[in-house]
This record gives C-alpha cells, sequence and structure tokens, in this order.
C-alpha cells in the first residue's frame, strides 16, 4: 500500500536573484505544498537553507548560492478573519495585494504596506517593512500580534512580544534567519474608503522638504517624498511630497462615494513613470518632468490607493529597465540631528557621480524595536543604481559618509555591504546572535546576505 | 445552493477550483488526506470568498471506509449535487516499474480509489437524478510512456470509466466532465525537466471551472493538448517505443 510518511519533495535547480537581479545566485529551490513538506526540508540533514517569499527582497538575502532555499508561495492560506477586531489570522506567503483584493472591499486595509504590493507578509516581518505612514504607525511587524515560526529542529515556536519574545524580536527583521515563518496574526486597518485624501506639495530644496515633513506630520498618516536627485546648488533635493490620510465617506465626492471600497478605480493623477530606457539624460528630463506637471500649488486631491501607494507597481517589471546587469536599490537612514547635513552630502556626492537614478524617496521614520531593524527616527533616502562600472565602489563611499552621520543601510535592500560596515551600523548585532544561536545552534539558516556581511561571526 | 464536494482539496488546483465554486455560492465540503490540511484549505477558501467551507479526511486507499465517508460528507453539506475528484498522485515512477507494492499504490491512488468514491457519489447522484460529477484527468493516460505509464494507465483507465459512467448516467440527468490536463506548476512538474507548456494551477482552475460552466463532456486544459495528444497518438507504435520523452 502507499506510504504516508511525507519524503522531502524534489528540488528545482534554478537561477534565482532578487528584485535588483543583481546579483544572480544557483540554487536548489523547494516549494512544499504542505506543512509537512516544509518541515521535511527544513529538517533534512543538509546543506544550509533559507526561506524565500515573493522575492522582493533586492539584494541576496532570499538567495543562498550552491545551497538550498525554501520558496513558500504555496503556503498562502488565509485562516480567519474577525471584521470586530480586524485580526487576520493567515499563513506567511499571503502578500499584500492578497489582502487588499480580500479585503479592501470589506472595508479592511494592511496597516502598513511598503512600496510594492507584491510581498509576502512573512517577508515583510523578516525584513521588519515600513510604509508611508512609518513615523506615525511604525513598521508592519508591529501590528502583528504572533507569529508561528519553524525553527531548525522542526518544531514550531509561538512568538510574540510575551512569549518567547527574544526569538520575536531576533525575527522582527531578522532576513529569515532564525527559522520559518509560517503563520501570524495581523491587525487590520478599518478604512471607509478605498481612496486617499492628500495633497501634492513642492517643496523646492532639502530644507523645504524637511519643513514640509514636519509641517503635515501631525496632519497626515502617509506622508513621501519624492525626489529629484539632478538638481543642484540651492534647488539640491527639490522634491514633490505625496501626503494622505484615508478619506471619510464625508470627504469622497458623490460619484465616488456610492461605491466607496471599489478596488478597480483609475482616477488621480499618476506620478508619471514612462521612459524608453535609462541612462543619466533621460534621468534627468524625467525629473525635470515630473517635477514641472506638480508645480501648480499644493491642493488637497483624491487619490485611489493604487496610485497613492503604489505607483512602480503599474509597471511590472520596472527594474528590467536598467538592463541586463541589473541595480542596486541603497536606502539609508540618519539620526534626526545628523539628517540634513547627511541628506545634502549624499545628494550632492550622487549629483557629481552622473549615476544618475530616477527614483529617489525620502521619508520620515519613526522609532523601530527589532535587533536588526532598519527604521531609526530620522529621515530615509532611497536612490537606485544600476549596475555600472565603479558603481559598488561609490556606494561604499556612501557607506562611509552613512556610518560617519550614525546612520544605518537597509538589508532587505543590500547586495554589497561589507561586513564592517554592517557590524558598525548594526550595534544589537551580538543580542541578536544570541537570540539566533539558541534557536539555530548549527546555523542551519543562512543566506547569500548572511554569509557576506558574517552576520553570526 | 450548489453543494460540492471536492476529493484531494489540498492540491493547488483544487484550491483555485473551490474558491471558484465558492465565489459563486456553492457550499463545499473539502476532503483531503490530512485533516489539518484540508482545514487550512476550508478555512482559506471561507475567508477569501466569505463562506463557511466544510472540511474533512478521506483516504483514497482504504477502500472500507469510502461509503461511510460519502454519506457523512452529504450529510454535512446537507445533501449534495456535485462532487470533483481532484487527488492523484505521480508516485514513485522508478521504483514502480519493478515494485509492483508501489505499482499497486499509485493505481489505487489515481485510479481504483476514485473508482470507488465515484461509484458511491453516482448512486447518490442517480437517485436524486440530478448533479454533477468532474473527474481531472490527464493527458498522461492517452499514450503510454515509457517513464510514468503506471501512472499514465491509470488515468487512462479513469478516462474511460468516466465516458462509460456518463453515458449511463446521462439518462439520468446527471452530468459527467473529464478533465485531460496538460502539464500544470505543481509538484508534478517542479524540478522535473521537459515540463513544457506549464500553466499555473489558477488558470488550469479558470479553464476547469468554465468548461464546467458550459457542462462540457471531455475538455483538455489548456485547449491546445487536445492536437498535441492528437499528434502524439498517430506516431506508430515501432517509432514511439524508441522515444525517450
Amino acid at each position: 500500500m502507499t506510504t504516508n510518511t511525507i519524503s522531502v519533495p524534489n528540488p528545482r535547480r534554478a537561477l534565482l536573484a532578487g528584485w535588483g537581479r543583481y546579483p544572480l545566485s544557483e540554487s536548489d529551490v523547494y516549494r512544499p505544498d504542505r506543512i509537512a513538506e516544509l518541515q521535511a526540508v527544513v529538517t533534512a540533514n543538509s546543506t544550509s537553507l533559507i526561506a524565500r517569499g515573493a522575492g522582493r527582497a533586492y539584494g541576496d538575502a532570499a538567495l543562498n548560492d550552491q545551497n538550498r532555499v525554501v520558496d513558500l508561495t504555496r503556503l498562502n492560506r488565509m485562516l480567519s478573519f474577525d471584521p470586530a477586531t480586524g485580526l487576520l489570522r493567515c499563513e506567511a506567503a499571503v502578500t499584500i495585494a492578497e489582502l487588499i483584493d480580500v479585503f479592501l472591499p470589506r472595508g479592511f486595509f494592511p496597516p502598513v504596506t511598503p512600496g510594492t504590493r507584491f510581498v509576502t507578509l512573512g517577508g515583510s516581518v523578516a525584513a521588519d517593512v515600513h510604509g508611508k505612514n512609518h513615523h506615525r504607525d511604525s513598521s508592519l511587524a508591529s501590528h502583528v500580534t504572533w507569529f508561528d515560526l519553524m525553527i531548525a529542529s522542526g518544531e514550531v515556536i509561538r512568538c510574540s512580544r510575551e512569549e518567547n519574545s527574544a526569538l520575536f524580536w531576533a525575527t522582527v527583521g531578522g532576513m529569515g534567519l532564525t527559522g520559518v515563518i509560517l503563520e501570524l496574526e495581523l491587525r487590520m486597518r478599518h478604512v471607509e474608503s478605498a481612496y486617499l485624501d492628500g495633497e501634492l506639495i513642492r517643496a523646492g530644496n532639502v530644507d523645504a522638504a524637511i519643513e514640509a515633513f514636519e509641517r503635515i506630520d501631525a496632519q497626515y498618516g502617509y506622508s513621501v517624498a519624492w525626489i529629484d536627485c539632478n538638481s543642484t546648488k540651492s534647488a539640491l533635493g527639490r522634491s514633490i511630497l505625496n501626503v494622505g490620510n484615508f478619506a471619510t465617506l464625508d470627504q469622497l465626492p458623490p460619484n465616488l462615494a456610492q461605491n466607496p471600497l471599489s478596488t478597480m478605480p483609475k482616477l488621480s493623477p499618476r506620478v508619471p513613470f514612462n521612459f524608453p530606457a535609462v541612462n543619466s539624460l533621460t534621468v534627468r528630463a524625467f525629473n525635470a518632468v515630473n517635477y514641472a506637471i506638480h508645480r501648480e500649488k499644493a491642493a488637497h486631491t483624491i487619490f485611489d490607493w493604487d496610485s497613492f501607494f503604489y505607483p512602480l507597481d503599474s509597471i511590472r517589471n520596472w527594474p528590467r529597465i536598467y538592463g541586463k546587469r541589473g541595480f542596486v536599490q541603497y536606502q539609508c537612514v540618519w539620526p534626526p540631528a545628523e539628517s540634513r547635513a547627511g541628506l545634502v552630502e549624499v545628494l550632492e556626492a550622487i549629483t557629481r557621480s552622473r549615476r544618475g537614478s530616477f527614483l529617489a524617496v525620502l521619508k520620515k521614520f519613526g522609532a523601530q524595536d527589532g535587533l536588526l531593524s532598519f527604521p531609526m527616527p530620522g529621515y530615509t533616502l532611497a536612490i537606485d543604481f544600476p549596475v555600472t562600472d565603479g558603481m559598488l565602489e561609490f556606494l561604499d563611499t556612501l557607506d562611509v559618509m552613512v556610518l560617519k552621520r550614525g546612520g544605518r543601510v537597509y538589508l532587505a535592500k543590500d547586495a554589497r555591504m561589507s561586513p564592517e560596515t554592517f557590524r558598525a551600523m548594526y550595534p544589537n548585532l551580538g543580542n541578536w546572535q544570541a537570540a539566533k544561536s539558541s534557536a539555530d545552534p548549527e546555523n542551519r539558516f543562512s543566506s547569500s546576505l548572511s554569509r557576506r556581511l558574517r552576520m553570526t561571526e | 445552493m450548489n453543494r460540492v464536494l471536492i476529493l484531494g482539496a489540498t492540491s493547488p488546483i483544487a484550491r483555485a477550483l473551490a474558491l471558484r465554486f465558492a465565489s459563486d455560492g456553492a457550499q463545499l465540503y473539502l476532503a483531503a488526506r490530512n485533516a489539518d490540511e484540508a482545514r487550512r484549505v476550508a478555512e482559506d477558501v471561507s475567508a477569501r470568498a466569505g463562506v463557511t467551507a466544510l472540511s474533512g479526511t478521506f483516504d483514497a486507499s482504504d477502500f472500507a471506509s469510502h461509503d461511510e465517508f460519502v454519506r457523512h460528507a452529504a450529510a454535512a453539506l446537507g445533501g449534495l449535487d456535485g462532487v470533483v475528484v481532484c487527488f492523484g498522485t505521480l508516485g514513485d515512477e522508478d521504483s514502480a516499474q519493478t515494485d509492483p507494492g508501489e505499482a499497486l499504490a499509485t493505481i489505487h491512488q489515481n485510479f481504483t480509489g476514485a473508482v470507488s468514491l465515484i461509484t458511491l457519489a453516482a448512486r447518490h447522484l442517480e437517485q436524486q437524478r440530478s448533479g454533477f460529477i468532474i473527474v481531472i484527468g490527464s493527458v498522461a493516460g492517452e499514450r503510454g510512456r515509457k517513464k510514468n505509464y503506471v501512472y499514465g494507465s491509470a488515468k487512462g483507465a479513469l478516462a474511460t470509466f468516466a465516458q462509460g459512467l456518463r453515458g449511463r448516467l446521462a439518462a439520468s440527468g446527471v452530468h459527467v466532465m473529464t478533465v485531460k490536463l496538460g502539464t500544470v506548476d505543481t509538484r508534478m512538474t517542479w524540478g522535473r525537466e521537459g515540463a513544457l507548456l506549464t500553466i499555473a494551477p489558477a488558470k488550469a482552475a479558470d479553464l476547469i471551472y468554465a468548461a464546467y460552466r458550459k457542462r462540457a463532456e471531455v475538455v483538455y486544459v489548456p485547449w491546445f493538448w487536445r492536437l498535441i495528444m492528437g499528434a502524439i497518438r498517430m506516431i506508430p507504435e515501432s517509432r514511439f517505443k524508441r522515444v525517450s520523452f
């Protein structure tokens, strides 16, 4: 008769990359459909393993070159939802996009979302991702009441702020290195509509942008600035702030109020991304156009959720525009007292370098608790760099500037930082290592990122 | 109210199909070998479609349990209007070639277990003179190949069984649909070389559901497998025994 024991499923030998398509790596990829299959993969006495969700980390966080990767995308079952509390229990590979599809029509939105909705919740906890509301609502993990973690022994451990809290804080932002997040409970946010009431605010330079962020801080839950990083001198850091709050029913015009939770609208002016190729000329042209069309005075606007939160998702494969060699997104943060000087310094260096990245995003952060979490109070800047000769060396010089001012670089986007820089930027590494080694004494969970940064040494 | 029993509900195609049925207001009983996995799929369908799907466990090879299982599922649903047979496994084809135990296990998982369960469900539907049976087969059943002929023979037999059943139940208004699946992105094809023309499970479920709505008799998923298999069936046996795919 048939055997009922679950054996390790077949792997697929695959060439993988992060969202930036740099670097590439080859791994045996497992894709379990059932939890017992995942357990068989985790406990197989074999090489190093790392979990991978939607593959939206930019660099090498979900890569494990010449080792094993477990693709969790089939473990994406929603388990329960209570509309009275907004509490959703689901498996970790459920994506933000699925949450919006299923729950926005019922008046609920993810409490925090990064700039793409095609990320999994497990990956979002592992990278402790933030969104446009970080200054007010903190990261996504701050709205997770608990999660179940499958550790190297195959055992499943419930982790929360009260229960196994050391492992909880080592897993939030822990880049998947403590185990596989299986299941979690998330508090969804009640919204009256699928629209945001907000403004596009023009800021002529870095000082004006910071001043605008501080001014709107209390008024708007969501804020982000698109920076033209090719403007110079007194216009350095000129930007457009996009700010808003979920619109209440009485804020909607009658035509939208009839169907306030429709997830299909396309009505508001999109930040225009329409470009043939990226070189320094097209990037500068793009930024000039972008700034020009938003030149009108600030005015209240109704945005639909899609164009407000995900202007880049409308171009599914936008990383490909950077060409075959891929790109690195550099995201750093400075403490409040150093933010202005740090921004000026880094933007000037980028302008001088002419390594033209069209996408530069500025955002104000609040505090964060994970041992390896990226956010800290202050300002964060994110910029894309197509892979070109000399680019990696250039980013090393940015690291020096950021580190000198007490800042740090985001691991979920990193593909190139040195272990020394990482150590200096993440002072809680020792505490993290203690929690990591108690859950995974043999260091079975490791990734291309963890080896590159020597995170367990 | 459409009361539907889905057998083998934890397969990705069955999951997607269950969601289609639930979104159209069907009441579902989702059954699989593992109770916890079946429950998770039922909860998922329930949360996404805003319904309450039931779940339970069955063992395709435990024939003696089938009668009680089908009665139980029908009672839990308050009646039975349709059955979707999604279970099946490729098994270990290498050992099935030399180990009769492994070969028979594959036959039970794909054919005899289905025959037992379908016969019981058909009895129920025939009595009430309405309902449907969807049998998920495979293009592997169209011609025996040296690589997977044990699995292929089970799927071929299942298609023949469904064909005859369709004729017999036509008089009682019970519709039997045979699905001939091509390659779908599931664990059957994951990591296997030569899995060409693969489609996503959700796409396969869409096509199956659309065919069900049109009351198709035999449907290839996707359609072009009808042409491919037509061509493959025409290769003379003397040549076919030497091809390696």
